[in-house]
């Protein structure tokens, strides 16, 4: 403000505004989820550490599914298309996003992959996430699921340390339970029990994509979901 | 680090709204951030300072204003501390998180000629 020299003072004017910091992201979120909607396709954001097993989840995943579901996927990395590459192989189509130094993928990143992957004859989309427990809890993709995959070697504290992403989860998936065995000072009981004080409703399988313990209760818990299709398209590539 | 990406997104909302008041300068800048919200008040407040320089908010101050979570029972309003367990004592139902995972620009002042 100018009260010296008479060149006009200026007005401090207060603006109530009241606005997400991510509306902008929300809204193509919602678009995404719209495309979503209308393919009938159940989209899962996959989130979780890097080398919790997400992509190993995956393989296993299509290996149980057994050309039963139509599955896509992309996987987001700083470097590499090795995911989607391993996904590839293992019979989904599949898309990676490179962010470069970003440490999670956003709405703008899934719409525009959504572009070059073939999608929607997918009755399931699953969205691997960048490995980290922090910045994917905060962007909505449109996803219709978030499945946290959490690593028996992680520590049981986990949830608690990272209460944000494992508020968000629709489930949680407790991977690599073939190394339980190994590890005496690890108790589940005590995960479960960090859940229920950041989930309000936990929900938690445990699984082991080495000897396929517990994917067909993960199957199972996406089959049951109300939105996939009732009438699964057989096996003809997507 | 997407503390910058949400610092950008309030440069830009907050430019916009400048321009729209035909203002000069932005004087200050209130933001809500919710315990529960996945951002660091501290990283957003560095991010801030180096992303200001040359827009109209090189000279605001930036007040945040933390936001405590807040559980309860959606049916007898109990209310539930962060970090207990998730689940009403009494009704045995799921918390609701009614407050906390905000990341809100509440209000911008501006000088106008």
């Amino acid at each position: 403000m100018c009260e010296t020299c008479g060149c006009g003072d200026s007005n401090l004017v207060p603006v109530e505004i009241h606005e997400s910091l991510l509306s902008a992201n929300d809204r193509l979120a919602q678009h995404n989820r719209d495309h979503f909607a209308a393919a009938s396709t159940l989209a899962i954001n996959l989130m979780g550490s890097p080398g919790c097993g997400k992509t190993a989840l995956l393989e296993a995943t299509a290996r149980q599914f057994g050309g039963r579901r139509r599955l896509a996927a992309m996987s987001g990395d700083l470097a590499t298309d090795r995911d989607a590459l391993r996904l590839q192989a293992a019979g989904i189509p599949s898309l990676s996003i490179t962010t470069g130094s970003g440490c999670h993928l956003d709405a703008d990143l899934v719409h525009r992959a959504l572009h070059d992957l073939l999608w929607r004859q997918a009755d399931l989309l699953f969205i691997e996430n960048v490995g980290n427990l922090v910045c994917p809890a905060v962007y909505d993709l449109g996803q219709t699921l978030n499945v946290v995959a959490l690593s028996v070697t992680e520590g049981e504290d986990k949830p608690l340390k990272y209460p944000v992403i494992f508020r968000k989860a629709d489930l949680v998936l407790l991977t690599k339970i073939d190394l339980l065995p190994h590890l005496p000072q690890v108790n589940v009981r005590a995960i479960e029990e960090a859940l229920a004080r950041t989930m309000p409703e936990p929900r938690m399988l445990k699984i082991s994509a080495v000897t396929g313990e517990g994917i067909a209760d993960w199957i199972e818990w996406l089959e049951a979901h109300p939105s996939l299709r009732r009438e699964p398209a057989l096996a003809e590539p997507v | 680090m997407h503390e910058y990406s949400i610092v950008h997104a309030l440069l830009e909302k907050v430019e916009a709204s400048a321009r729209e008041h035909h203002a000069t300068a932005v004087h200050s800048i209130r933001v809500r951030i919710g315990e529960l919200a996945g951002v660091e008040p501290d990283l957003f407040a560095s991010a801030f300072e180096l992303c200001r320089s040359n827009t109209l908010c090189s000279g605001a101050q930036l007040d945040v204003v933390p936001s405590p979570a807040v559980w309860s029972c959606p049916q007898c309003a109990h209310s539930i501390a962060n970090g207990e367990i998730l689940s009403c004592p009494l009704c045995k139902v799921p918390a609701r998180l009614s407050s906390g995972d905000e990341i809100l620009l509440e209000r911008i002042e501006m000088e106008v000629t």
